[in-house]
């Protein structure tokens, strides 16, 4: 017996009971279609998150007050006169830019129209450090600094939810917490991210901010955007900024009361997280294999039984153990191979119309169905079909020839 | 005494099976030689263990003791893999129940045993072959369920006889026809023999199929009754 007439025989017997094929396949298309889609969303909500990381800007490092691994006691904050260490070039030499911020949330309206968004104070490198396009007007200056000017420079967003349009408003004025602010330019859109919208948001200077809408104590602010001079040095700068902030801070001894994420640290732990995601629905999913594996050796057994005579009769005119072994296996094998085939389709399927909902629901990502996926998929599928048919073929392989001609 | 040309030769083959706490003796002690191009019948009371005899003459089943040469080859002590492939290539079954496989068509059911025996060059041809000598040349596409019993006989005795084998064995071959077609396949069966000298064994009860064949052996209680009768 050779290759292709066990498969054409397989497929003829498999064919002679279509629905009986058809519902033990459903098992593992399910599986199947759930571990793609699974992976697919995983890769694409990766791809999205990391993302939405690097489009914050490049070589960036994050300064926090407070320490997330331990408690530490008395606490201080981040000031401005922190900021100001750091951007020392002769303290921090891989230091390029540094940009504080404080922020909140604050009530914007104008002419009637209202909105709840999220507000910065930021400096001019601000626009450096985030990279920021601006697709009118200007961005903050030192003299708005200064002159603690009531400028304002808007997200693509917020201009829709307060104008309907995003051209022509420089010079409009919108009030913020009920104080009038002129609007002197407009960000271009860095489009959504899976933090929510970046593009929603209010930016005015430090000094005006500080005065009258977020009110802090000592100068102080939330975090500290550092660029470090080129990609090489970024952890190199980050242990300057460290150095920096223990010195000014006298925390040379104990532990940090800060602390330095860069990037890189949000993508791996965007990375880690999507991961054990991933893992964990793709767990879930190999369950759903597994079920649809018990499935099909249930049907060959049932289906070893039913052809009792049949094998009975092969063993009579010549057929070995081995040749009634390759011929169940063969059908257990293809009928989940088949599964796997459609499982896949069911699952790029499934990927694309997620990634339509999350389109349509404002966080756009793109499902990813990664070659890799469809061979495991595919190699998976078959090894189940193979595991699960062993046994029933084993025991059809194993009649005694003349108890199995008896059999009725 | 030992002919040259027996192609069976049984020596005291005895089958038991346990059934609880008693054993059945299907065979005791029971030894018989067939000649090459004999046409043997093998008849007796039901359950005196003629088709534990055909069994193990067939290879399907071995002795519990005794030796049993096929071609002088000593079958009682093969492994199952040898067993198969000494069915494959020098015994051919008739079943009473014919015993096709009824999802595919005459001409496939034909060609197994050459499958099972590695043959892809002109198998298809030796299939229609032996459906044409049975006479249904012009049913090598039916399946079973589309021929009549006589019919399905028929492509049972090309199955058997497709791969040439020194023996045709048929346990009851018209029990579940019609006299007519029971008639037409033993008139079949015996000019195979004549055509071709293959060695045929029939288990029967019918006295008028016996008297058809060259000699009649008598199992008794898991025993041959009168063994080497002149022919
Ligand atoms: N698998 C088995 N287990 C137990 N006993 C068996 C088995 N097969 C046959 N026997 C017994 O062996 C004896 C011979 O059976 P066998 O089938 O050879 O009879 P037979 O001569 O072919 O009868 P019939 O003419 O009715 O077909 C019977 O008593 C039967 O009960
Ligand atoms: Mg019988």
């Amino acid at each position: 017996m050779n290759f292709t007439q066990a498969i054409r025989e397989a497929i003829e017997s498999l064919s002679a009971n279509k629905m009986r094929s058809g519902l033990t396949m459903l098992g593992i298309i399910i599986g199947v279609a759930a571990v793609i889609a699974m992976l697919a969303v995983g890769a694409g909500a990766q791809n999205s998150i990391t993302g939405s990381i690097s489009g914050i800007g490049s070589n960036l490092l994050f300064v926090f007050s407070g320490n997330m691994q331990e408690q530490v006691r008395n606490e201080k904050p981040l000031t401005m006169d922190d900021a100001n260490a750091i951007a020392d070039p002769f303290q921090a030499p891989s230091v390029a830019a540094v940009a504080p911020v404080v922020q909140g949330n604050a009530e914007v309206t104008f002419a009637g129209e209202t909105a709840n968004t999220s507000i910065m104070g930021v400096t001019p490198d601000y626009q450096l450090v985030r990279n920021y396009e601006l697709t009118e007007g200007v961005f903050i200056s030192e003299d708005d600094m200064l002159a603690r000017a009531s400028v304002a420079v808007l997200g693509p967003d917020l201009a829709d939810k307060l104008f309907g349009r995003r051209d022509g408003i420089v010079g409009e004025i919108i009030r913020v917490e009920g104080q009038p602010f002129r609007v002197i330019g407009l960000l271009q859109s860095k489009g959504g991210s899976t933090f929510g919208s970046q593009d929603d948001v209010l930016l005015a200077p430090m000094t005006t901010t500080t005065a009258r809408l977020i009110r802090r104590t000592r100068e102080r602010i939330d975090v500290i955007y550092v660029q470090a001079v080129n990609a090489d040095q970024v952890s190199q700068a980050s242990e300057e900024v460290a150095e920096v902030l223990r010195q000014r801070h006298r925390t040379l001894l104990g532990e940090d009361d800060f602390t330095v994420f860069s990037q890189q640290d949000f993508v791996a732990t965007a990375q880690t997280i999507t991961n054990v995601l991933t893992i964990f629905l793709g767990g879930i999913a190999a369950i759903s294999l597994l079920v649809g594996g018990i499935g099909i050796m249930n049907i060959m057994l049932v289906s070893v039984t039913e052809r009792t005579r049949e094998i009975g009769l092969r063993k009579a005119i010549g057929a070995r153990r081995r040749d009634i072994l390759i011929q169940f296996l063969t059908e257990s094998s293809l009928l989940s191979l088949f599964g796997g085939l459609i499982g896949i389709g069911l699952g790029y399927l499934i990927a694309f119309i997620v990634g339509r909902v999350a389109a349509a629901s404002g966080t756009p990502f793109v499902p990813q169905v990664s070659l890799d996926a469809i061979l495991l998929a595919t190699l998976f599928s078959t090894a189940v079909g193979l595991f699960f048919g062993l046994y029933p073929a084993n025991r059809a392989a194993g009649l005694e020839p003349v108890e199995a001609l008896r059999y009725e | 005494m030992s002919a040259p040309d027996a192609v069976i030769r049984a020596v005291e083959l005895t089958k038991t099976y346990r059934m609880g706490e008693v054993d059945v003796h299907a065979l005791n002690g029971a030894s018989l030689e067939i000649y090459r191009g004999e046409v043997v019948a093998i008849t007796g009371p039901s359950g005196s263990g003629k088709s534990t005899m055909m069994n193990i003459l067939g290879c399907l089943d071995r002795p519990t003791s005794g030796e049993y040469y096929l071609d002088g080859e000593l079958v009682s002590s093969l492994n199952d893999d040898q067993l198969a492939s000494v069915r494959n290539r020098k015994v051919g079954f008739v079943f009473q129940s014919f015993n096709l496989l009824s999802r595919t068509t005459a001409l496939a059911n034909v060609e197994l045993p050459l499958r099972y025996a590695g043959i892809t060059k002109g198998r298809t041809d030796r299939a229609r072959q032996a459906l044409v000598a049975v006479g249904l040349a012009n049913r090598i596409h039916h399946r079973p369920t589309e021929l009549s019993g006589g019919q399905q006989q028929r492509v049972a005795i090309a199955r058997a006889l497709v791969n040439d084998p020194a023996m045709l064995l048929a346990d009851e071959p018209t029990g579940n026809l019609d006299s007519h077609s029971g008639k037409e396949i033993m008139e079949l069966i015996l000019t195979l023999n004549k055509e071709r000298g293959t060695t045929i064994i029939i288990v029967t009860h019918d006295p008028a199929i016996a008297a058809q064949t060259q000699r009649t052996i008598r199992i008794m209680d898991g025993k041959v009754e009168q063994p080497e009768a002149a022919r």
